[in-house]
């Protein structure tokens, strides 16, 4: 490991002058307060707006820049009272939410009950094109501001909202919903300044929240540099002086960055780099579980997946993967064999429940061969999983997923990988319905609820249920959990409802996917939290 | 000469509709962009109709080139999807694909040419087999296995410079990643340089030259290099091109957020705007650099004139 240790010898060496330059009056105990780290970045996708961001990149920035009702706790993932005085509610359905007093935006104004509802209303709407407005969709009157049919819009503005007082507004549901205000963590309601509405495209160039952080400078794909605001009156003060979001188009390019030391902090360790990572950094690699899992979906319009006896055929497949060795060697374990249909980030309190998928997720290839052959064998022969070969290194896991099928079945034609050239490509097959097989499905959750791994999934017409499973069963029990007002007695219902999927293994589950993140020596107190984004605002320099 | 050119310029038009047209329609096969907008989750239905009459991907793919086409006239490019108008993001990128650029064609002149006098003068000699080796070595590594250990030697072991490119992207920080991205040309135009030098070596102008008993400094700058150069600017005039476009590989490896980098980041995202926009000015940059090597010719070799 001749170039791994110089590799460190160069990293200690830039760390020693960098600390040298940057703390010179700093005191070295508690970190310098006003020392600046840099961290990788990657363009983001949409505007920079709160109900319009749906990726981590973008997401990761509006983490610093805004506060929203309610927080997750970086460690446990708990929904906690952020900017929530108080969430009444009597029957899950109408909530009365009480903005704390003394908030201000970074710009000195007042964050307010108005605050929230004209960013709600703003991001439901059909006109403002926010790739997030489905978060609304749980509001009376959302059908009005963005009807599913893309006709005409009625209404501007939620009828189920009402502002009461300066601090206080009102949220009407259409549906009971008992777990709604831990969903409000979710960076889409977040509050926005009146400057929004009135100088929209100048928000855009420099936004402004009510987060941590202001944005000093940003020049559009390539790096933002963000300031310690001094006034934030939170509780969860950035410990830093400011972080530098550099763009990278390529991980490999941070990771070697970091090596020479010309970069603090990457959050996403390249999958060539894991081999190395450890002798290279040491105990500056983080390796944390997030709120991530890979599945195979099925296409159920297709007849050959929904007909009767087709549950044996894809549970046999699901015991023809060998997870465990997939998960060492592919991913260097940076993944975890998946035995539910959720993440080890909710807790075994929030839904997560270990082994209930159970043998049905136990390699057996014996097993696995008999139960296909049961269900009336692959249909056509053969099945093509079906991936997008541009990012995450799909290719590598899908090519062993599949030798490990044909491993199983004896045949080394039973399963073959079927790429496609870009994400975009794949998306539109999969919304043409053009699947024929199983598909690459990742789900990346929005909060930390076993509601958002079930509902969004795998309810008859959710938004995410690209293979289009239907079943009675199911929904009734998704209905059910969200109308019971006891949490505990909620989760327990999803979980009821989770037994339906596995006892249909309506997609496979394969694993949970970790977050990693690597750092310089001069980082200190640095975490993922369960959204595998790094917990900036608590990182210490020097 | 001046028929010449507007006779070039004309020709120009068809060339840059038709290459226009193919990038467009090559975009457009991928299918809708919009799908792929949204994350691991289908767009809402109303969303993504409402999104596809914003960018006009809801009207006849004839349509949409027309209007295109007649928006670019007017300076108009079109937005990417991150809300940034085209224009403003090739602000950004092309002075630093420019820069680059320059800095590998400086390479390719001043490294090329030069080996390639050095040998074509001694040919059979020492430095010549010598050279000729080095060039077939760099031309046979592809160019990113000699960049990422450029990278690594460079800027994590020996720690001589920082192995990713700042945003300014100074002409310093740009040396060597445009020594990288001139390798293999600069290989090229060696050996081009060396097979032309050695051929006119033996014409009859150089001999006149030797037995006027000029100097033969002036010999060799002035008649055998002057003429020998025409194969190589040839080559060089269209490498400007190819670099700008070429550049996505080299741009990557040292995290440059240049026309490479905007090019790759709009084919994934299946941007139309972006990818049209960008592949509209390379295809003029081409154009605009193949004229002046031809208007070059006349200039290095008296003989050639232009009607």
């Amino acid at each position: 490991m001749r170039g791994a240790t110089h590799a460190k010898w160069a990293a200690a060496a830039a760390a020693v002058a960098l600390a040298a330059t940057a703390c010179g009056g700093g005191d070295s105990g508690g970190g310098d307060t006003s020392a600046v780290l840099s961290s990788s970045w990657g363009d983001p996708q949409n505007p920079l707006e709160p109900a319009n961001t749906n990726e981590v990149q973008g997401g990761k920035v509006l983490d610093m820049l805004f506060r929203s009702l309610k927080r997750y706790d970086p460690e446990s993932g708990k929904a906690e009272d952020m900017l929530a005085e108080k969430i009444d509610t009597t029957d899950s359905q109408n909530f009365t939410i009480t903005v704390k007093d003394g908030w201000t935006f970074s710009n000195g104004e007042k964050v307010t009950a108005k605050s929230f509802v004209d960013a709600w209303n703003y991001g439901a709407s059909l006109k403002n094109n926010q790739k997030n407005a489905y978060f609304f969709s749980y509001i009376d009157g959302y059908d009005e501001t963005h009807p599913e049919d893309g006709s005409a819009q009625s209404a501007d503005t939620l009828s189920g909202l009402k502002v009461v007082d300066d601090q206080t507004f009102t949220v009407k549901l259409n549906q009971k919903f008992s777990t709604f205000p831990d969903t409000l963590g979710y960076v889409a309601y977040a509050p926005l300044p009146q400057s929004f509405f009135t100088d929209h495209a100048g928000w855009l160039k420099k936004p402004i929240g009510n987060g941590p952080y202001t944005i000093d400078s940003y020049a559009k794909g390539s790096q933002m540099s963000l300031k310690k605001w001094d006034g934030y009156p939170g509780e969860d003060k950035a410990q830093n002086g400011g972080v530098t979001l550099k763009v990278y188009t390529d991980n490999n390019t941070a990771y070697t960055d970091l090596l020479a030391g010309n970069l603090d902090l990457v959050d996403d360790v390249p999958a060539a780099q894991l081999k190395n990572v450890k002798n290279d950094l040491g105990d500056r690699y983080l390796n944390t579980p997030a709120g991530i899992i890979q599945t195979l979906a099925f296409p159920y319009y297709d007849k050959n997946w929904s007909k009767a006896g087709a549950e044996k055929v894809r549970t046999g497949l699901s015991r023809a993967i060998d997870r465990k060795q997939i998960t060492e060697t592919i991913f260097q374990n940076t993944r975890t064999p998946a035995t539910d249909w959720t993440s080890p980030v909710l807790g075994e309190e929030g839904g997560f429940k270990e082994g209930l998928c159970g043998d049905a997720c136990d390699y057996d290839p014996a097993a696995a061969k008999q139960l296909i052959e049961e269900g009336g064998g692959l249909p056509g022969g053969q099945v093509k999983i079906t991936y997008n070969a541009d990012t995450g290194s799909h290719k590598q896991w899908v090519d062993a997923v599949c030798n490990s099928i044909n491993n199983a079945l004896g045949n080394d034609k039973a399963c073959v990988g079927n790429p496609v050239g870009t994400f975009a490509d794949f998306r539109n097959q999969i919304g043409d319905k053009k699947m024929s097989g199983p598909f690459r499905a990742g789900w990346q959750m929005d909060y930390p609820l076993i509601q958002n791994f079930l509902q969004p999934l795998y309810y008859t017409n959710a938004s995410s249920n690209d293979g289009k499973w239907s079943n009675e069963d199911f929904d009734q029990l998704v209905d059910e959990a969200n109308a019971e007002t006891d949490t505990a007695k909620a989760v327990e219902t999803f979980q009821k409802a989770e037994e339906v999927v596995r006892d249909n293994m309506a997609a496979i589950p394969l694993w949970y996917q970790n977050g990693s993140a690597g750092y310089a020596e001069r980082l200190s107190n640095v975490k993922l939290n369960p959204f595998s984004v790094p917990v900036y605002n608590e990182i210490k320099v020097g | 000469m001046g028929r010449y050119v507007v006779r070039r310029l004309l020709q120009m038009i068809p060339v840059f509709i038709g290459a226009t047209l193919l990038i467009f329609l090559m975009v457009n096969v991928m299918g809708d962009p919009i799908a792929g907008l949204c994350g691991d989750r289908s767009c809402d239905p109303a969303t993504a109709a409402q999104l596809k009459k914003e960018f006009g991907l809801d009207k006849p793919v004839w349509q949409q080139y027309l209007t295109y086409m007649g928006n670019v006239f007017t300076g108009d490019f079109g937005t990417a999807f991150n809300g940034q108008p085209v224009t403003e993001l090739m602000a950004s990128a092309f002075p630093v694909t420019i820069r680059l650029t320059i800095v590998a064609i400086l390479f390719e002149i001043v490294i090329g040419i030069t080996l390639g006098v050095v040998t074509g003068l001694r040919r059979g000699r020492p430095v010549d087999t010598g050279v000729l080796l080095a060039t077939l070595v760099v031309i046979s590594v592809p160019t990113f296995v000699t960049g990422l250990i450029l990278q690594l030697l460079l800027g994590v072991e020996w720690g001589w410079i920082k192995p990713s490119v700042s945003t300014d992207a100074t002409f310093g920080e740009l040396i060597v990643p445009g020594l990288v991205l001139a390798s293999v040309s600069l290989a090229y135009v060696t050996r081009l340089t060396r097979t032309s030098i050695a051929e006119n070596k033996r014409s009859d102008y150089v001999r006149t030259a030797v037995a006027k008993g000029l100097p033969r400094r002036r010999v060799i700058t002035r008649h055998l290099l002057r003429n020998s150069l025409i194969p190589v600017v040839t080559f060089i005039g269209t490498d400007i091109g190819a670099l700008m476009g070429g550049a996505i590989v080299t741009e990557r490896i040292f995290n440059i957020h240049g026309v490479g980098f905007q090019l790759y980041q709009g084919i994934l995202r299946q941007n139309t705007q972006t990818v049209v926009g960008f592949v509209t000015v390379l295809v003029l940059v081409f154009l605009v650099a193949n004229l002046l090597v031809d208007l070059l010719y006349a200039v290095l070799d008296p003989r050639i004139r232009y009607a």
